[in-house]
């Protein structure tokens, strides 16, 4: 598997009284692209949400066991510096009403950085990584709300590269897209695993087979917890699955 | 089946009907309301001609001389001070309780500040007159009399602070969770969040709420004819400071038609009500200003 990024070790986490995921174990791996299957409300969101911490914002939100990021105990980090080595994109694009420009730099911006050619430096490469440089180049200025969904997307991907993370997370990052939009983003993650370990959330089967290394499978029983069932390489996943119920959702879903 | 239908159909349209009869009610009643004074102030824009009204500096009801600028001016500069003080500690505290204080901290807090809203306007001018008065006397600089342009724009700021911390917190709660999580998802701190995210996205609301204060401030009365001195002039600095303008005396449009409307006769009565015109039609200025702010919201 090679140099481990991410670890979980026996982590649980409740909401309340309501447990969504029970002694999850595992370890993705670096520079690879991790995806993570399973039925809606089995917990993905939960897990992937984890490994930034964006779950210590909910209040009721308890967790046990312990999670690592490069070895490192990610409740003993500074949160702040956590965030910066794990980035996230998220579900529906979320660009902040201001300038293609400034949302890029935001993120540098939060982190102390003040020099505007610097600035401009990390905006057009973080652009350009997010293949996104040659539509708005020009309009650097122009409100980010103006872009189409596709593009506002891969502006969310840039403005996460440019604090230079190590991690990218990302939530069903195509499902509010159209096809050719969603083709863009999975070519662009493929591109993006050279540089970035990418832990990706998707009900989609075929983009889960296209786009990952890996595979975790969750699912969850009539109490509604969330539980790791199935784990590997994507393509023993996808061709013979050792447990029943990931045959049954990968076949369900294919048939 | 079919005649239930139609029943829950007539309900519908009854209340409907019922519904738009008291907008248009509303309506009517602005309306008749502005034209009756607008009819009774008519004499006085007549005679009197618009521009020296408006801009005449004389007001003297004994030499006939109604010029409305020093009120004009008195009612802007108050309203600039209270304004002022009480926008950024309106959201300085609409940001405290949407995104910092604990629930608690909230339940107690939120009270207190309908309270404020429900406290009638002359025990806000005895306060002054009582507490900032003789506070505001205290500053050596000769002709301050303690009332005048600083008390009534405290007391005001005090007055205008429910409307601007209640809108302005709504509308930094229904700022969209996906702009505050993406902000600390790229490692921003919860205060940078606050300041590079949510204030802004919040702008058009709290600009609503600003407006919708001033046009509160533009209206209010009794308080401010008891702390605020009445006297006709145009402010102006008491000394070489600018800022000692705000020592100076005035008195509001509105104080102008409380004061004298109880002994006004013939074109002075008129006149009066030609003051409540320019407030009526100043204060429709900016409540529709604050309208097309909160439309340009959704
Ligand atoms: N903030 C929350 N409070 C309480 N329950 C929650 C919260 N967020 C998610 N849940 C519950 O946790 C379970 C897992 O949700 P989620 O992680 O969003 O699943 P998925 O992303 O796989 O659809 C669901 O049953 C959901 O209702
Ligand atoms: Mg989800």
């Amino acid at each position: 598997m090679g140099q481990i990024k991410l670890e979980m070790v026996h982590y649980s986490l409740y909401y309340g009284n309501f447990c969504a995921l029970r002694d999850i174990s595992i370890q993705i791996p670096a520079r690879q692209v991790t995806a993570i299957i399973g039925p809606s409300g089995c917990g993905k969101s939960s897990f992937l949400r984890t490994f930034n911490r964006m779950n210590d914002l909910i209040s009721n939100a308890r967790v046990e066991g312990r999670v690592f990021l490069d070895g490192q105990d990610i409740w003993e980090m500074d949160v702040v510096e956590l965030r910066r080595r794990v980035g996230m994109v998220f579900q529906k694009p979320n660009p902040f009403p201001k300038s293609i420009f400034d949302n890029v730099a935001y993120g540098p911006r939060a982190h102390g950085l003040r020099d505007r050619s610097r600035l401009e430096e990390i905006v057009e490469q973080s652009l350009r990584r997010a293949a996104l440089w040659d539509e708005v180049k020009d309009d650097l200025n122009k409100s980010a709300l103006t872009l189409s969904g596709g593009q506002q997307q891969r502006l969310c991907i840039a403005r996460a590269l440019a604090v230079e993370p190590e991690v990218i997370l990302m939530d069903e990052p195509a499902s509010a897209l159209d096809p050719i939009a969603t083709l863009r983003i999975e070519a662009l993650i493929r591109e993006l695993r050279e540089n970035y370990t990418i832990v990706i959330v998707t009900h989609n089967m075929q983009q889960a087979a296209r786009v990952s290394d890996y595979t975790a499978f969750f699912f969850t029983d009539e109490s509604r917890t969330g539980m790791l069932i199935e784990y590997g390489e994507t393509k023993q996943i996808f061709t013979s699955p050792r447990d029943r119920r990931t045959e049954d959702y990968i076949t369900g879903r294919f048939g | 089946m079919k005649g239930k239908k139609s029943e829950a159909f007539w309900a519908g349209r009854v209340i409907e009907g019922i519904l738009l009869l008291d907008a248009l009610l509303a309506i009517v009643v602005i309306f008749l309301i502005g034209l009756l004074i607008l009819i009774e102030a008519w004499p006085a824009f007549r005679k009197i001609g618009f521009v020296p009204f408006l801009l005449g500096k004389e007001w003297r009801p004994g030499k006939e001389l109604y010029g409305l600028l020093p009120m004009i001016v008195g009612s802007i500069l108050v309203t600039l001070g209270a304004v002022t003080l009480g926008v950024p500690i309106g959201v300085a505290l609409a940001t405290f309780l949407a995104e910092v204080a604990p629930p608690w901290v909230q339940k107690v807090v939120r009270p207190a500040i309908e309270l404020l809203a429900g406290i009638p306007s002359v025990v806000y001018g005895l306060f002054g007159l009582a507490v900032l008065v003789p506070l505001v006397r205290q500053i050596p600089v000769p002709g301050n009399s303690g009332f005048g342009l600083l008390s009534a724009s405290v007391v005001l700021a005090v007055m205008i602070l429910p409307t601007v911390a209640n809108i302005s917190e709504d509308a930094i709660r229904s700022v969209a969770r996906e702009y505050r999580e993406g902000s600390l998802a790229l490692g921003a701190t919860h205060w940078q969040t606050i300041i590079g995210v949510v204030l802004p996205a919040a702008r058009s609301g709290i600009v609503a709420a600003v407006i919708l204060g001033i046009g509160r401030a533009l209206g209010e009365t009794m308080a401010m004819i008891m702390v605020i001195g009445n006297s006709v002039i145009i402010p102006k600095p008491l000394n070489s400071n600018p800022l000692t303008i705000f020592l100076s005396q005035a008195r509001t449009l509105t104080g102008n038609i409380a004061v004298e409307i109880s002994y006004a006769t013939g074109l002075h009565e008129n006149a009066l009500f030609a003051t409540g015109v320019v407030l009526f039609i100043l204060i429709m200025l900016v409540n529709s200003m604050a309208h097309l702010a909160m439309r340009r919201r959704s």
